[in-house]
């Protein structure tokens, strides 16, 4: 890895990381947007304007496909091209078909969401597209397999760096999972009936749902921090032991804990108690990930205080490890009794979301863009605006959503001195407006902090082509001279 | 350890498999045996697939994306007994597909809302939600009673679910089993080559949007609702007879 920086720049593929970057932060803008949208609409309903497709149950689809498929799938196909590259020092195998990869997914979310709007939906959470798209999804999927196996294949050194393993995993267990969970009937092209019913629908959705947490938005975004958490610090990966024991844990765990999105249903109490079982033993390599990740800065705390790059790794790992820390609380069966169907889940998958995967893929861009465009970022300054303002929106977002969720879980449960019901649903509704307000004012301000980043990049692309065409007109000038 | 690993990490083919089998297993215990063990699904009378309209009211629901703030899954406590009714069981969603018990309760259960209120309380509702509950964050939903439903390829989607195991019957031979199974009224109404017929006759002889002459989305999204937890008669049953299943 430290050999790497050596090689010329023109011996990788970067070309398909920019743009996948740049896609990345266009779809991370738009969901976040619509978030917001949605988030205002809950508080404010007039706002879904008695028009189709802006009301809330058809936007709902729209932001969490663009932010975890548009943002979340975009950033990691960039900078799984970028690491695989780097790691094996080999250029991308199979140049076109990283190529279709790259029209076939920014084109298929995009078709996706707007077949959403039109009304289209399996009605499946976070696997909502119809079975067309579905279908082209898995062709992609397939590709990008076959274009990272190939570059890990033709590696110029024996080992495969452990961002790879991360990224092994993820891309099998996606395709698992997709293939599984979307098998459908079809009664016409954009309708379609999933083969499974009820309670086994249920927690095949869920093994799908929980693991798209824990393989897309989790042992992914590992791999890209075992990278460039390493790289911006300067320092080796803190425990190699640590990586290969937590690795394999995580991936085996997080396959059996899909079953604690339904506690207290229909599903089989054994199931119910096997995966929270699992959920809490999940703790353990969870930690053990941001344990590796965070102490890889010890003898350089300092960077903390000096590099603004550094503050959006370190800090989404300290998210990583709170949302990993709620998350078995909550899949046990007296917590979740209180905190099922209510937004302490929303919370808590923000604090994931925001905190965790966005931060991280934050900092990994900033840490790309000197590399992939040979300049220096425009602003500092403004990387530390950026943290601020995304941090202040977390802290909002996810405090509200306790209040919210908390307070509606425990109004629910109460009862009068005569063993009635101490509140009607609707007086909890009312009770929510306020943390709805607070939530949308915290989404607000992470949009705001992205967008500064828009400007810092455009910015900095822009220096970039300017200085290019001083050096080109430099030495065409030295050129003629001769 | 470490040893051992290297093999591992320097042989990709090796890797790969390792991890292929290491994530499957969590799925392969959990998952399969829902499949076969019996107790799964509660042996309960009353359970029936959809009628040709409520199927198209299902539809209609999943377009609108309901189950996002919506459940349909009522848990064993004792406040959710007294605000929604009996616990859900396993069995009421047994011809679901796909299951539609959501996850998140931004609005309530509605798991048994089925003769709760009133059509007409419904259509209301659904067209300006806040006109009867002055507090509610529901969008509007007036296009459902101005949009004629479209009940063309009705027969189409009994088809598909027929292929998911849904008893929707094709033959003489299936309309048959479903007389033994459910009687001859809801075998007529899950026989396929009369379901533009029976879809016709339910929404007019109901009437469920209040719109006579007329069959609109809202007669289905109605009809569908109205369905809803109605089907099993929890009176036969005493209460330890489902905590056998669980």
């Amino acid at each position: 890895m430290a050999q790497s920086s050596a090689l010329p720049v023109e011996q990788y593929n970067f070309d398909i990381v920019r743009r996948f970057m740049i896609v990345a932060m266009i779809y991370g803008v738009i969901g976040m947007a619509v978030g917001v949208y949605i988030a205002c609409e809950l508080a404010w309903p007039f706002l879904n304007f008695d028009i189709p497709a802006l009301t809330f149950g058809r936007l709902r689809p729209v932001h969490t496909s663009l932010v975890i498929f548009g943002f979340g799938g975009s950033a990691l196909f960039a900078t799984s091209y970028y690491i695989v590259q780097r790691t094996c020092q080999a250029r991308l195998a199979f140049p076109w078909l990283a190529e279709f990869t790259f029209i076939g997914w920014t084109g298929g979310v995009a078709l996706g969401v707007l077949t959403y709007m039109a009304g289209f939906s399996q009605g499946k959470e976070y696997a909502e597209f119809e079975w067309p798209l579905d279908l082209a999804i898995t062709v992609v999927w397939v590709c990008y397999i076959l274009v990272y196996v190939e570059t890990v294949r033709r590696r110029s050194q024996p080992h495969i760096y452990v961002a790879n393993w991360f990224f092994l995993a993820f891309l099998l267990a996606v395709a698992l999972l997709h293939i599984f969970n979307n098998i459908a009937v079809p009664s016409a092209l954009l309708k379609s009936y999933s083969v499974y019913s009820g309670v086994q629908d249920a927690m095949i959705q869920w093994w799908y749902g929980h693991n798209a947490v824990g393989f897309f938005l989790t042992a992914a975004f590992l791999g890209m921090m075992y990278y460039f958490v390493p790289k911006q610090a300067g320092r080796p990966v803190y425990s190699y032991r640590l990586s290969i024991i937590h690795f394999w844990a995580l991936i085996f765990l997080y396959m059996w804990a899909g079953g604690h999105h339904l506690h207290w249903t229909a599903l089989p109490d054994w199931v119910s108690t096997l995966s929270a079982t699992f959920s809490i033993l999940l703790l353990m390599p969870s930690w053990g990930g941001m344990i590796n990740g965070i102490m890889t800065l010890s003898g350089a705390w300092d960077k903390l205080r000096s590099d603004p790059i550094m503050l959006f790794l370190i800090t989404s790992l300290s998210f990583y490890g709170m949302s990993t820390f709620e998350g078995p609380l909550m899949s046990l069966k007296s917590v979740n009794a209180l905190s099922h169907y209510t937004d302490w889940t929303i919370g808590h998958v923000h604090s994931g979301a925001l905190g965790w995967v966005a931060l991280v893929s934050f900092g990994s861009f900033y840490h790309l863009m000197p590399r992939l465009y040979e300049t220096r970022m425009y602003s500092q300054t403004l990387i530390y605006v950026h943290f601020w303002l995304a941090t202040i929106g977390i802290v909002l977002y996810i405090t509200s959503m306790w209040i919210a969720g908390i307070g509606q879980g425990l109004m629910l449960r109460s009862f009068d001195d005569y063993g009635n019901l101490a509140y009607t649903f609707i007086e909890t509704v009312e009770f929510m407006h306020t943390p709805y307000v607070w939530r949308a004012l915290g989404g607000a301000f992470f949009v705001a902090g992205a967008l500064v980043m828009v400007y810092n990049m455009v910015m900095t692309v822009r220096a970039a082509r300017i200085e290019r065409a001083t050096l080109e007109a430099k030495l065409a000038a030295k050129l003629a001279k001769a | 350890m470490t040893m051992r690993h290297e093999q591992v990490e320097t042989n990709s083919a090796l890797m790969l498999l390792l991890i292929l089998a290491v994530i499957s297993v969590g799925g392969l215990v959990e998952i399969v045996p829902l499949f076969s063990i019996n107790e799964t699904i509660e042996k309960v009378e009353g359970v029936r697939p959809n009628t040709p309209l409520e199927i198209r009211g299902r539809d209609i629901y999943i377009r609108e994306g309901c189950y996002l703030c919506h459940s349909q899954m009522i848990r064993p406590f004792r406040d959710e007994w007294l605000r929604y009714g009996h616990y859900s069981l396993a069995a009421e969603s047994q011809y679901d597909h796909p299951f539609q018990w959501g996850s998140k309760r931004t609005g309530p259960d509605l798991a048994r809302v089925g003769g709760k209120y009133s059509n007409q309380w419904h259509v209301q509702h659904m067209k300006a939600p806040r006109s009867v509950v002055p507090q509610s964050i529901m969008p509007n939903y007036p296009w459902l009673l101005t949009n004629d439903l479209d009940y063309s390829d009705v027969a189409d989607r009994m088809r598909a679910l027929r292929v998911t195991g849904v008893p929707y019957s094709l033959t003489q031979q299936e309309y048959d089993a479903n007389v033994k199974r459910f009687g001859p009224t809801v075998a007529d109404q899950l026989d396929i080559s009369k379901a533009e017929d029976n879809l016709l006759k339910e929404a007019r002889d109901k009437n469920f949007d209040g719109i006579p002459g007329r069959v609109t989305e809202m007669d289905a999204l109605v009809a569908y609702l109205q369905s809803l937890g109605t089907m099993v008669d929890f009176t036969k049953y005493d209460e330890g007879y489902f905590a056998t299943f669980r």
